[in-house]
């Protein structure tokens, strides 16, 4: 499929060169095909590329693409669409895009950008345009409680991990994923999630915030 | 190494038949009891069915198969579970129901039997409470479907002797499983975790956020989960769900752990998942369609 790649700093979602991205065509502000902005600044440089294209995909960090595109009276809406790759943490990025849609997006454009990245090879996710998105909304509560109920003795972190794997067939348990792939990355996902909720579910877990804590005091 | 040669399984329903097929399969003689003569002749004829498809699909030996089967009897006659050394309970979960059991089976068993719980809500201590014996009660919380799932979660109550949870435990092991320990606490680990999680993606599709379909492909992709939840809380039985949220919420009071109106809607509207061929997918002859 056509499109153009507009690259606007490092990018969560393609930290590493991919064939997606290496297949598409110079930008050219005149054109109509779908246009892709990668990177950490994608969102504020969205004003470049509007225009009567078939989608434009924005990548998306923590943030809600009404950030960048505006929103009122549930009645936001255009060609414009948000994306990101899952990711946990440092671990690579997943075959999973989620999405991100508002109110009054056009059909046509969810239609052209769920091509696009099935093209690729992506699973498609289409979500609302919510904090956390699907996976970290559902999970990051989940993960939480995991974290809590270790301090609490619930059981061992092995014993949590095994019933977690073997009971649901995870590929992994809760506290060995966190802790590999970089456990204060859950306390800024969830520091981002609370400030949107506000409810005690998405409030850092003890665990979380030492972590954290611990890694600025490393770097510093 | 377990001195237990006997086991009794008190509940023939969906857990109990289970359980006892485990038992049977590792060896152990197992006497099945259940108050309904025709749930104890329906486990009789699923416990048959399942071996004759291990025969098939070239897990067992036909000889094995009736060495497991002889090894089974069945009872609605409470007294004939004296020779057991160890009874595994998965009656209906009441606590009035599982104490009243074990009250009587304390009379009847001998003095070193264990009690064993499938609960999946209750708390062993209490449940041991009415039992008599409570240094001898412990949590053996087996999954579904028992026969095919390997974990158990183990709780020792509060006054369970520490000896007697070792025995348990060994004999556990003996049957093939894998067992885990935890703290006798609501829902233990799996089900501490998983109820309020489902509740959750059961208000996201509530919130419109996302649909059934476009949730479990995110889990199992951006997860690497082999089921979503969607498809799980069909397979659990939407029913099933209110039922254990009702439960957990007595207890912990746990705002998550309400149960969602569209949860309470589906249940009213007949989708109950997929024993009634729709929950948030269709299905049919055990095939799921769309979205
Ligand atoms: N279904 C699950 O997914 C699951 C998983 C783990 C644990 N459990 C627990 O296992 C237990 C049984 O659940 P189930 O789903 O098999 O229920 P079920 O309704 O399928 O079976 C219960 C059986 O117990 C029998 N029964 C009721 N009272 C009895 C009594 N006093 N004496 C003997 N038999 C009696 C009933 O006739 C029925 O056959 C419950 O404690 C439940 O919480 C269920």
């Amino acid at each position: 499929m056509q499109f153009n790649l507009l690259n606007y700093g490092n990018s969560r979602s393609f930290p590493e060169p991919h064939p997606l991205l290496d297949s598409a065509t110079p930008f050219d502000a005149s054109q109509r095909d779908i246009a892709v902005l990668v990177g950490e600044n994608a969102g504020s440089q969205l004003d470049q590329v509007v225009g009567e294209r078939r989608a434009i995909l924005v990548e998306l960090y923590t943030e809600c693409l009404g950030v960048w595109t505006g929103e009122s009276r549930a009645e936001e809406g255009s060609n414009v669409l948000g994306f990101a790759r899952f990711r946990v943490g440092d671990d690579d990025p997943s075959d999973l895009v989620e999405l991100v849609r508002q109110p009054g997006t056009s059909p046509e454009a969810i239609a052209a950008a769920t091509q696009l990245f099935e093209s690729a090879g992506f699973t498609v996710a289409v979500c609302m345009d919510q904090a956390g998105r699907i996976i970290d909304r559902l999970m990051r509560p989940y993960f939480n409680e995991v974290l809590t109920r270790l301090d609490q003795g619930l059981a061992t972190a092995s014993d949590m991990d095994l019933t977690l794997k073997l009971g649901l067939g995870y590929p992994e348990g809760p506290i060995g994923l966190l802790e590999r792939s970089g456990l204060h990355h859950h306390y800024d996902v969830t520091q981002a999630l609370f400030e949107v909720y506000g409810t005690p579910a998405f409030a850092p877990a003890r665990r979380a915030a030492v972590a954290k804590q611990r890694k600025d005091f490393e770097d510093n | 190494m377990t001195e237990i040669k006997t086991v009794a399984v008190a509940g023939a329903g969906t857990m109990g038949a289970g359980i006892a097929i485990v038992a049977a399969r590792a060896g152990f003689d197992t006497i099945v009891f259940d108050v309904s003569d025709d749930n104890l002749e329906q486990s009789r004829v699923q416990t048959e069915k399942f071996f004759a498809r291990s025969v098939e699909r070239g897990k067992l030996d036909p000889q094995d198969v009736d060495q497991i089967l002889a090894r089974f009897t069945r009872t609605s006659d409470l007294k004939d579970l004296a020779s057991a050394d160890i009874v595994i309970e998965a009656v209906f979960e009441e606590l009035s129901v599982k104490q009243d059991l074990f009250g009587r089976l304390n009379d009847i068993c001998s003095a070193s039997t264990i009690f064993a719980s499938n609960t999946s809500t209750i708390s062993i201590t209490e449940i041991a409470a009415g039992s008599g014996r409570d240094p001898q009660v412990v949590g053996m919380h087996f999954c579904l479907p028992a026969q095919l799932m390997k974990l158990v979660e183990m709780s020792p109550g509060m006054n369970t002797d520490p000896a007697m949870f070792t025995k348990a435990w060994e004999f556990c092991e003996a049957l093939g499983q894998i067992p885990v320990k935890t703290q006798d606490s609501p829902g233990f680990i799996l089900n501490y975790f998983l109820v309020p999680y489902n509740n959750d993606v059961i208000r996201l599709i509530e919130a419109g956020v996302a649909a059934p379909a476009d949730i479990d492909a995110a889990i199992k992709t951006g997860m690497g989960y082999k089921m979503g939840p969607c498809e799980l809380l069909d397979l659990i039985g939407l029913d099933t769900q209110v039922l254990l949220c009702d439960a957990f919420y007595r207890v912990t009071h746990d705002p998550r752990a309400t149960v969602p109106p569209l949860l309470r809607r589906m249940v009213a509207a007949g989708r109950l998942g997929r024993k009634s061929g729709r929950g948030f997918f269709e299905y049919e002859g055990g095939a799921m369609f769309g979205a």
